[in-house]
């Protein structure tokens, strides 16, 4: 499938952290959101995130992410070193564009772009002509079942269409990682699943290293491994293979 | 992609009218500035206009425009008989008000030195210059008169035979041109009773002499018209406007001239000067204050309806860091929607005001100077006034599109 076909040179991790540590505050009101957590995540390896509210799962999808810097420990992606604590190597936002693609929980959508623009603006930040963003974002939006309202604007597309614009977005640059927060939660169960599938595809045909947090228990056997947070620990709960 | 344009298109309306309201905003600066601009035209219209080299003027005083100024006529033959002078006129101006339909009706009688004026040099829009020594007169349009309408002044009924447009004081007020004689006729007109009682008056004073009880038939004389009584001047005229023969004989005739004892004199840019630092002083720096301090208050305007439109954008903004849109790409967004508006404005401000300052009781003069002026301070307002929203937009975590 071309509309999702692996970057050239994938390494072996695309997503790697060791040890990460996220302190707010100082001295008497010091918070852990994040202790010590290490995770490695193989090119084309789609990995689940589960845990309570506040047990750090969003802190640690911000700091994968390059948005919320660690306050100890490091992260690596493509095999390539970011974070080294609070210092980043290199332009954060340049390294976000080129490598890593982003889904919430709620769509996200530019609210005065269409959903072809909301698709193409990736595109054209990284670099893509106007005419080759424009046909790869029709391209994914057909794929993603919301070809015929690729004119439309955000407010005038379901959730579930939305959320699929969302991911023809995070989609559109072949990032090696795509990061997802409770991608799931405002769609009916069978919509959930499909986009969990859609996930495990991409990450298989793309080679890309996906994390999903989520609370949807239903669609767990769609994941090649399943971590869990609690009080900002990680533990690495199940893998497929084993 | 220019996210300007979508962001403008998306809300539309609400754009528009912000447009509208800054335009208005900018209409009423522009309209400022030509009020400023009217006030210092109107205040010198006539100095410049009039065509005199040298403004001849009663002694320590700074002219008919200033103040009032009192000169004999017969200064004319006296300001001829200098070397140099090609022209002498007589110069009589004052400002009158009656009532015309039930409404006041003001007007700057300016007196023409007939007939060697016969107001040819005023640029006349209808009808003829005056064509007789009396009882006809060219009105500014302002004043509401039409070609042919008769008005009653004084005791006398004037023809009016031309109309002008922009001949206004530096009150405001329209001009009618009269011959010297009806302006001073207009000016110095006494009711008949106060006439009986001036000559009742010289009868008392006359039997009260030697010299009328040895000639009674002197007595008569008190019956008879002011003018025709050699011991009773004529009525003074307010200056006298001398044209010199060369641009060199300037200096040389004002030198001649400001050696008489009971006149100062004046050239045409010291008269000018006088106006613009005397009568129209304190209304032009008024003005002129007001103008910076609406500018002031457009920009901080424009500073904040561009921080709120960026405000309600802010979180699309987030959203773009997030997906790793370079600062140029946000900062572009928020300038050029600032260009928009101002350029936008600055386009309704003018055809508003086109429409709406020629309903102005004075004028509103925009010339191109100001008007490009004016579009200089929108550029720079613009820009000075999108930092604010830019500074918040650069401010914001690209978290905040998680939230």
């Amino acid at each position: 499938m071309t509309v999702l076909a692996a970057p050239e040179n994938s390494p072996t991790f695309a997503i790697e952290t060791r040890q990460l540590t996220k302190v707010y505050g100082a001295g008497n009101i010091e918070v852990v959101a994040m202790r010590n957590a290490t995770m490695q995540v193989r090119c084309g390896e789609v990995v689940a995130l589960l845990g309570p509210s506040g047990s750090g799962k969003s802190t640690f999808l911000t700091a994968v992410g390059l948005i919320n810097p660690p306050t100890t420990g490091q992260v690596y992606i493509g095999g390539q070193l970011v974070h080294d604590g609070p210092a980043a190597y290199g332009n954060l936002r340049t390294f976000r564009r080129r490598h890593i693609g982003f889904i919430f929980q709620k769509s996200n959508l530019i609210p005065f772009l269409t959903a072809v623009e909301n698709v193409q603006i990736a595109l054209q930040l990284n670099g893509a002509s106007h005419h080759a963003a424009r046909r790869r974002s029709l391209e994914l939006l057909d794929y993603l079942g919301v070809g015929d309202r690729a004119d439309n604007l955000p407010a005038a597309l379901s959730g579930g269409q939305q959320q699929r614009v969302a991911v023809a977005r995070a989609l559109a640059n072949r990032p090696g990682v795509i990061l997802a927060d409770e991608p799931t939660a405002a769609l009916d169960g069978q919509r959930g699943r499909q986009v969990m599938e859609l996930f495990a595809q991409v990450a298989h045909e793309q080679q890309a290293g996906v994390i999903v947090v989520t609370h949807d228990h239903r669609s767990l056997d769609v994941f090649d491994t399943i971590y869990e947070m609690e009080d900002g620990a990680m533990q690495r709960q199940q893998h497929r293979n084993q | 992609m220019n996210l300007a344009t979508r962001d403008i298109r998306h809300n539309l309306g609400r754009f528009t009218l912000t447009t509208l309201g800054v335009g208005m905003l900018l209409m009423i600066v522009m309209g400022m500035g030509g009020i400023y601009r009217g006030i210092i035209e109107d205040a010198t219209l006539l100095a410049d206009r009039i065509g005199a080299d040298l403004w001849i003027v009663q002694r320590k005083t700074r002219g008919p425009f200033a103040e009032i100024s009192r000169v004999p006529p017969n200064l004319v033959h006296r300001a001829l008989a200098v070397p140099g002078v090609q022209r002498a006129r007589e110069f009589a101006y004052h400002t009158v008000q009656r009532e015309r339909r039930g409404k006041p009706l003001r007007i700057a009688v300016l007196g023409l030195s007939w007939p060697t004026d016969k107001g040819h040099w005023i640029p006349l829009t209808a009808g003829r210059p005056l064509a007789q020594a009396h009882f006809e007169m060219i009105a500014d349009k302002s004043l509401g008169l039409s070609l042919g309408e008769k008005v009653n002044l004084g005791k006398e009924t004037y023809t009016v035979v031309g109309i002008t447009s922009s001949m206004i004081s530096s009150s405001g007020d329209g001009i009618g041109f009269f011959t010297v004689a009806d302006a001073q006729a207009i000016q110095f007109d006494i009711p008949g009773e106060a006439v009986r009682l001036e000559r009742a008056s010289r009868e008392a004073r006359g039997l009260r002499t030697e010299l009328t009880a040895k000639q009674p038939a002197l007595l008569e004389n008190v019956y008879r018209p002011a003018a025709e009584l050699p011991q009773i001047a004529r009525p003074q005229v307010s200056a006298v406007m001398v044209s010199v023969a060369s641009p060199a004989d300037l200096e040389r005739v004002a030198n001649v001239i400001s050696g008489w004892g009971d006149v100062s004199v004046f050239t045409q840019e010291q008269q000018r000067q006088l106006l613009l630092r005397g009568t129209v002083e304190k209304v032009r720096r008024q003005i002129g204050l007001f103008r910076v301090l609406l500018t002031i208050i457009a920009a901080v305007i424009m500073a904040l309806i561009l921080y709120t439109l960026t405000l309600d954008k802010i979180h699309s903004i987030a959203l773009l860091k997030l997906i790793g849109a370079p600062n140029s790409t946000i900062l572009g967004l928020i300038l050029q929607q600032a260009l928009v508006l101002g350029a936008m404005g600055y386009g309704i401000a003018y055809l508003l005001g086109q429409r709406v300052f020629p309903n102005f009781p004075r004028r509103v003069i925009l010339t191109d100077a100001d008007l490009l002026q004016l579009a200089a301070i929108v550029l720079a307002i613009s820009f000075i006034s999108s930092l604010l929203g830019i500074w918040k937009a650069l401010k914001v975590s690209p978290n905040e599109a998680l939230s």
